[in-house]
């Protein structure tokens, strides 16, 4: 069984899946709060490869990729953070990224020093399932779970066809928009849940605009499998850039509180 | 074309899952409104009555005898608005309106495509917003404020490098979160299929006219057509009827302070594949797939993408990319204006500083028709601050 499939096994609690921009603000730092994020109970831990036009990025993750940008990053130290990682935990790792840093490094030795790093999932912000047939394949190669978005402007008919492609998780788009803080759950984000889930047996991760524990639960009663909170993870990371030591710490407790939240709203 | 909005092997549609549902719409809209006569009666109405199609094509005798072939202007400066973007705001803007949309959104740099948005937007009542790099409000400051009396918002953009690509990158965002009753206005053969198939249809018009008005007036085709390459709709618009003739078609781009110094936005002429802005096409990018910044002179051409058509062209040779700097465009920009009373946009100049650079490949009875995208009030002040007006 792989990483990520073990997560989401029979009998296990809710998945939190916790997004941070590789290299952001830095590479050692950047390290450190991979590792908060594991010791607060994140259970997948998605990682951002800097894009210099991320355009399903709203502010906040924007200027994380600026930052990572400016420290240097570029996707061999984002390999590297990988490796680092995978010396100390087995959380599984899945990349978030936009197609044309795939494509300009080639396909398939893309996929390919992923999985020698230990990566576990990618998702491709704007590859959309049709033109996915090349990293699918590639992905196929090197037994990496390609992840897809499914939003709820995803008509059912796409939705299967997405499914059948997508191995590992669903990743299913709370709001009509980019990443970023929202104050509620939208009734459209319910929906979505309940609709995939007619199509589909893979896990549901939700994201795009979750940051509290409230909205957490509201998600996994409708049915969630998994919670993947991104901006609020880097506004933390943000606010705290001149003191990493208060970063970890508030990066921990944040984890461990929705962790919490989720695990006992799970109906048992 | 080939499968799925394909130019050879560049093209495609490379954007988020949201915005896939009004991409297909989008798509068999405009494949049902291509086939319906009354869309093309309201269209041609538009152009005729509004627009002021068909514009001239110039003969201009005082630069003709200075460069030692005939010269003839494609005259999209006499477009109301002042440019071609006219010819695919009307028609992506009454689409949208079939379609049932509330709302236009578009990008600009020059300004002259949102000068043209907010025209439609106007003429047919749909709010309007437009994203402009702020480097962009501040150079093209007129346009900001015509895109404002006609009832368009500008929205200055402060991310990344604050032109073009970045004022695209925010229009997307906007469609992504409005996409239910929002139409995203692209400005050029640039973005996912079907943009860059429904921009060059409606800018095709450009050359079908030049076509006709060279057989009227000479009897025959033309020897070269030259346009500017920014995105790439007025050169696509004039070069697609001309694709089977034996024509000769030179794409112009901006080579800024010149392609060896990095500063400019020669995508063709320096670039080499990548996927922007949902479309696999010739880039500038750095080893890592990360966009570079661009420069030129002129804002309309500050992009360092391209059209996937012209790439595909660019690689099968039927066309041929050059770039030219600043210096020259700035020539260019004083030569047309003082030998024939007509003062191009600093875009336009492109196409006309290739001709006076490469004049003597032409001989004197060569006919060549450079497209004049757009008439120069725009780029007039910000010239005269560069003190280039002499
Ligand atoms: C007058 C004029 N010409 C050309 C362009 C470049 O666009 P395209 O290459 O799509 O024609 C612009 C863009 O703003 C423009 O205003």
């Amino acid at each position: 069984m792989g990483r990520i499939e073990k997560v989401f096994a029979e009998g296990k609690n809710p998945a939190f899946i916790g997004f941070t921009v590789a290299g952001d603000p830095d590479k050692t730092t950047c390290i450190r709060i991979a590792r908060a994020l594991i010791a607060g109970g994140t259970d997948i831990l998605e990682l951002g490869i800097p894009f210099s036009d991320p355009v399903a990025d709203g502010p906040a993750i924007q200027k994380a990729d600026e930052r990572a940008l400016g420290a240097g990053t570029t996707p061999s130290s984002v390999f590297e953070i990988v490796r680092e990682i995978r010396k100390e935990s087995d959380v599984p790792i899945v990349f978030l990224t936009y197609y044309n840093i795939v494509y300009r490094r080639g396909i398939d030795r893309f996929y390919r020093e992923a999985h020698d790093a230990g990566v576990d999932g990618i998702l491709i912000a704007d590859m959309p399932v049709e033109e996915s047939g090349e990293a699918c394949n590639a992905a196929q190669r090197y037994c990496i779970d390609p992840v897809f978005l499914i939003s709820q402007t995803t008509s059912d008919t796409r939705i299967g066809t997405i499914a059948a492609e997508a191995r590992g998780y669903l990743y299913l788009v709370a709001v009509l928009g980019v990443t970023g803080v929202r104050n509620q759950v939208s009734e459209g984000a319910i929906d979505l849940l309940e609709r995939v889930r007619r199509h589909t047996s893979l896990p549901l991760a939700i994201g795009f605009g979750i940051s509290t524990p409230l909205q957490a639960q509201t998600c996994i009663r409708a049915g969630a499998d998994g919670i993947i909170v991104g901006s609020a993870l880097v506004e933390i990371v943000e606010r705290n850039l001149n003191n990493p030591a208060a970063m970890e710490q508030e990066l921990k407790d944040y984890v461990s509180a929705m962790k919490n939240a989720i695990v006992m709203s799970h109906p048992v | 074309m080939t499968r799925r909005g394909r130019y050879g092997k560049y093209g495609g549609q490379y954007v988020s899952e949201t915005l896939m549902g009004a991409l297909i719409d989008l798509e068999s809209a405009y494949a049902q409104a291509a086939t319906d006569p009354e869309f093309a009666r309201v269209l041609a109405g538009y152009q005729a009555e509004y627009a002021g199609r068909e514009t001239p094509l110039t003969f201009c005798p005082n630069a003709s005898d200075k460069l030692g072939c005939k010269i003839y202007l494609k005259r999209e400066d006499l477009v109301h608005g002042g440019s071609h973007k006219l010819n695919n705001t009307l028609g992506q803007a009454l689409l949208a309106k079939q379609m049932g949309k509330k709302r236009l959104i578009a990008e600009t740099g020059a300004g002259q495509h949102g000068v043209a948005t907010a025209i439609v937007g106007a003429a047919l009542g749909m709010p309007v917003d437009v994203y402009m790099g702020e480097v962009d409000t501040q150079r093209q400051a007129l346009n900001v404020f015509r895109m404002e009396l006609m009832g368009a918002r500008v929205i200055p953009v402060r991310s990344g490098t604050r032109t073009l690509k970045d004022a695209i990158n925010e229009a997307l965002r906007d469609w992504v979160a409005n996409v239910r009753d929002t139409y995203y206005l692209i400005g050029s053969v640039v973005g996912p299929h079907p943009y860059p198939l429904i921009v060059r249809n409606f800018q095709s018009i450009i050359g079908r006219e030049a076509r006709e008005q060279i057989m009227r007036k000479e009897g025959r085709l033309p020897d070269a057509v030259v346009a500017c390459v920014g995105g790439g709709s007025n050169a696509i618009g004039i070069f697609y009827p001309f694709l089977a003739d034996d024509v000769e078609l030179i794409g112009v781009e901006a080579g800024g302070e010149g392609i060896e110094t990095g500063r400019h936005s020669a995508t063709l002429c320096a670039g080499d594949a990548g996927v922007l802005h949902g479309t696999l096409s010739y880039l500038l990018q750095d080893e890592h797939g990360q966009v570079l910044p661009t420069h030129s002179i002129s804002a309309g051409l500050d992009y360092p993408g391209v059209g996937p058509e012209h790439a595909m062209l660019r690689d099968s040779r039927r066309v041929t990319y050059a770039a030219v700097n600043d210096p020259e465009v700035l020539d260019a920009f004083r030569f047309l204006s003082k030998t024939e009373g007509i003062i191009p946009a600093l875009e336009s100049a492109h196409a006309v500083a290739y001709v006076m650079e490469n004049a003597e490949r032409f001989d004197k009875d060569d006919i060549v028709i450079i497209n004049l995208s757009g008439r120069g009030d725009k780029d007039v002040s910000e010239v005269a601050a560069m003190k280039g007006l002499s």
